[in-house]
């Protein structure tokens, strides 16, 4: 039992990892829509406003939630992936192999979540030319909160995929899914400065949390360097009047894709 | 020795009975139809027996093993080719066949053994490293047969092999499965519509309406119905007809044709020219169809009722190319 379960996760993550590496077009997207992004928006704002903190200038801001947008299109992806597996037949080649249900929809999360820190990964290159210095300190923290903020997210994906039998409802998802999910997280802008309605908001959706996290991983520092200017908005999501830390981010992110991924993997387990 | 065993299984959705108490078995080696329209429960059955459904009551032994208590046991045992294929089109014919075997759990070194085996029967050896997306159909069916057989499975489930392809491409399929069935001795277990098929089987259970209504094999079947007819034209028709009479048998005339029923026609036909005293102009021996079997058990041609759209255009493109066949 325990050896089909992991079993089923490897084989089935091995199949993500093989078809990204296939799809030049997922590659090559998932490479030029973050970078359009970069330059687009930052280089764009980033004249008209500045420093969102001392020593962070808007494009900087910006990188993080970018790396965070790359690593959640990703994971959504993927895990909307099985629909196009139920709808192209492959769904049913897994279903009658000898694997574990549960290591079938872990195996999509754990394969979308590689795939999605690759993607990372690679925007990282583009981190100096903004001016943000990466060290291979930095490098390895960031690459388990990028794994953890994918699962998460792809509970999401599983949990609406168990649902749709067709990819007509794809372009759906996208819009009323993925964009709330984006602009509702702070990834474009800091959420301190918005109305009470979206800062209410953006506390029930885990990217929210991830795309602070990552914040906080780059930019540690700043609260630290000026803890009594009361011009720096610290880094951190406001419950209650209390600012989250970056462990308490994890931790809510965490306890969100627990629930996300049980919900899925039931949901997934009932169908017949 | 029986390979599967059926027991008053039912299957209900939610409001429909689908399979109605079906009982009956498959011996180890053979190849065993089930022949009925769409909707008849074929493939509720085999979703029962490869484990995707669970029946409503009732039981279902395969190789002994109570099928919906030892899913994991049962699927190593099962090869499955569906109706709709189930390759993945982004990842090479190898890839595909590669996948399977991990998924099984197989050992590395037989992967790659069955799998050049496998795939130089098939005759898709030499484009083992295309994409299977520029696969045709036939090539697709053969890639799913040889991916349902890599893991040595004990019996092979073919749910319609050959629905949407051409008269050659099925003809070539059937060789292939005929030589897999003698060099590896396994069973299998396939539904169809077709009837040209359906001769292929060594036993065949007609379905319709969620119940077997005959199991057989095709010539028994075809012998249940009363033989063959046998058609003459003769010089002197009410000669001949009194001839034929007095040979207990009996002749009906239509447009000059005296037509009768025999029991084995091939070999009552020798004699019976030789032995015959009036001039006979042409004789046509006609074997039953299994067609002529379903209409008189159920009452209706088979094709009468496949009107779904898909399905539609499917039998559209096979009626088409299958006239020469039969």
């Amino acid at each position: 039992m325990i050896k089909e379960f992991f079993r089923s996760i490897y084989v089935v993550a091995y199949r993500e990892i093989l078809r990204f590496i296939r799809e030049r077009s997922r590659l090559i997207s998932a490479f030029l829509m973050p970078i359009m992004f970069l330059v687009v928006f930052g280089a764009g704002f980033n004249r008209l406003i500045g420093e969102i903190s001392p020593g962070v200038d808007f494009i900087q801001f910006m990188f993080p939630g970018i790396l965070a947008m790359t690593v959640v299109l990703g994971s959504l992806f993927s895990a909307l992936s099985i629909v196009w597996d139920r709808e192209f037949g492959f769904l049913k080649e897994l279903l009658i192999a000898p694997l574990s249900r549960t290591g079938i929809i872990l195996g999509k999360a754990v394969g979308g979540a590689l795939t999605a820190s690759i993607r990372g990964l690679i925007l990282l290159i583009f981190a100096p030319l903004i001016g943000i210095n990466i060290t291979p300190i930095l490098v390895l923290k960031l690459i388990p909160m990028i794994l953890l903020i994918s699962i998460t997210l792809s509970g999401v994906g599983f949990v609406i995929a168990s649902r749709m039998r067709s990819q007509q409802g794809f372009q759906g998802v996208m819009n009323f899914v993925f964009f709330p999910i984006i602009f509702l997280s702070g990834v474009f802008f800091p959420l301190n400065s918005t109305p009470q309605i979206i800062q209410t908001l953006s506390k029930f959706n885990p990217m929210t949390y991830g795309v602070n996290a990552l914040r906080q991983i780059f930019f540690n520092n700043i609260n630290v360097i000026n803890p009594n200017d009361k011009n720096v908005q610290p880094i951190g999501i406001e419950i209650f009047g209390h600012i989250t830390t970056i462990w308490e981010n994890i931790a809510i992110l965490a306890t969100i894709g627990i629930i996300l991924m049980i919900t899925a993997t039931w949901m997934f387990s009932k169908e017949e | 020795m029986e390979i599967i065993r059926v027991k008053n299984l039912h299957k209900n959705y939610k409001k429909t009975e689908a399979v109605k108490g079906i009982s009956f078995s498959v011996k180890k080696g053979e190849i065993f139809g089930f022949l009925g329209p769409n909707g008849a429960g074929k493939t509720t059955t085999i979703n029962v027996l490869c484990t995707l459904l669970k029946q409503s009551s009732g039981e279902a032994y395969l190789d002994n093993l109570e099928i919906s208590k030892n899913q994991s046991e049962i699927r190593k045992r099962i090869g499955l080719v569906f109706q709709d294929t189930t390759l993945d089109d982004y990842l090479t014919a190898e890839e595909n066949i590669k996948f399977h075997g991990y998924a099984y759990n197989m050992p590395k070194n037989l992967i790659i053994q069955r799998t050049e085996n496998l795939l130089k029967m098939m005759d898709l050896w030499d484009r083992r490293k295309e994409n299977v997306r520029s696969y045709s159909g036939g090539m697709k069916r053969r890639l799913e047969i040889a991916r349902g057989l890599l893991h040595l499975p004990k019996v092979l489930f073919l749910d319609e092999p050959t629905l949407g392809l051409d008269p050659q491409t099925r003809r070539k399929i059937w060789e292939h499965i005929n030589e897999i069935r003698l060099k590896d001795k396994i069973t299998i277990f396939m539904t169809t519509h077709y009837m040209d098929e359906a001769e292929n089987c060594n036993r065949i259970a007609i379905i319709d309406h969620g119940k077997i209504i005959a199991l057989n094999t095709p010539e028994g079947l075809k012998v249940d119905l009363g033989g063959d007819t046998i058609q003459i034209t003769a010089e002197n028709i009410p000669e001949a007809k009194k001839e034929i009479q007095s040979l207990k048998l009996s002749p009906t005339i239509r447009d000059n044709n005296i037509s009768f029923q025999v029991q084995n026609g091939g070999e009552f036909l020798p004699n019976f020219v030789q032995n015959f005293k009036q001039k006979i102009h042409s004789v046509e021996l006609r074997r039953p169809t299994l067609d002529d079997v379903f209409i008189s058990l159920t009452g209706k041609a088979i094709r009468e009722q496949n009107q779904n759209s898909t399905e539609q255009m499917r039998s559209w493109r096979n009626r088409r190319g299958m006239g020469g066949n039969r």
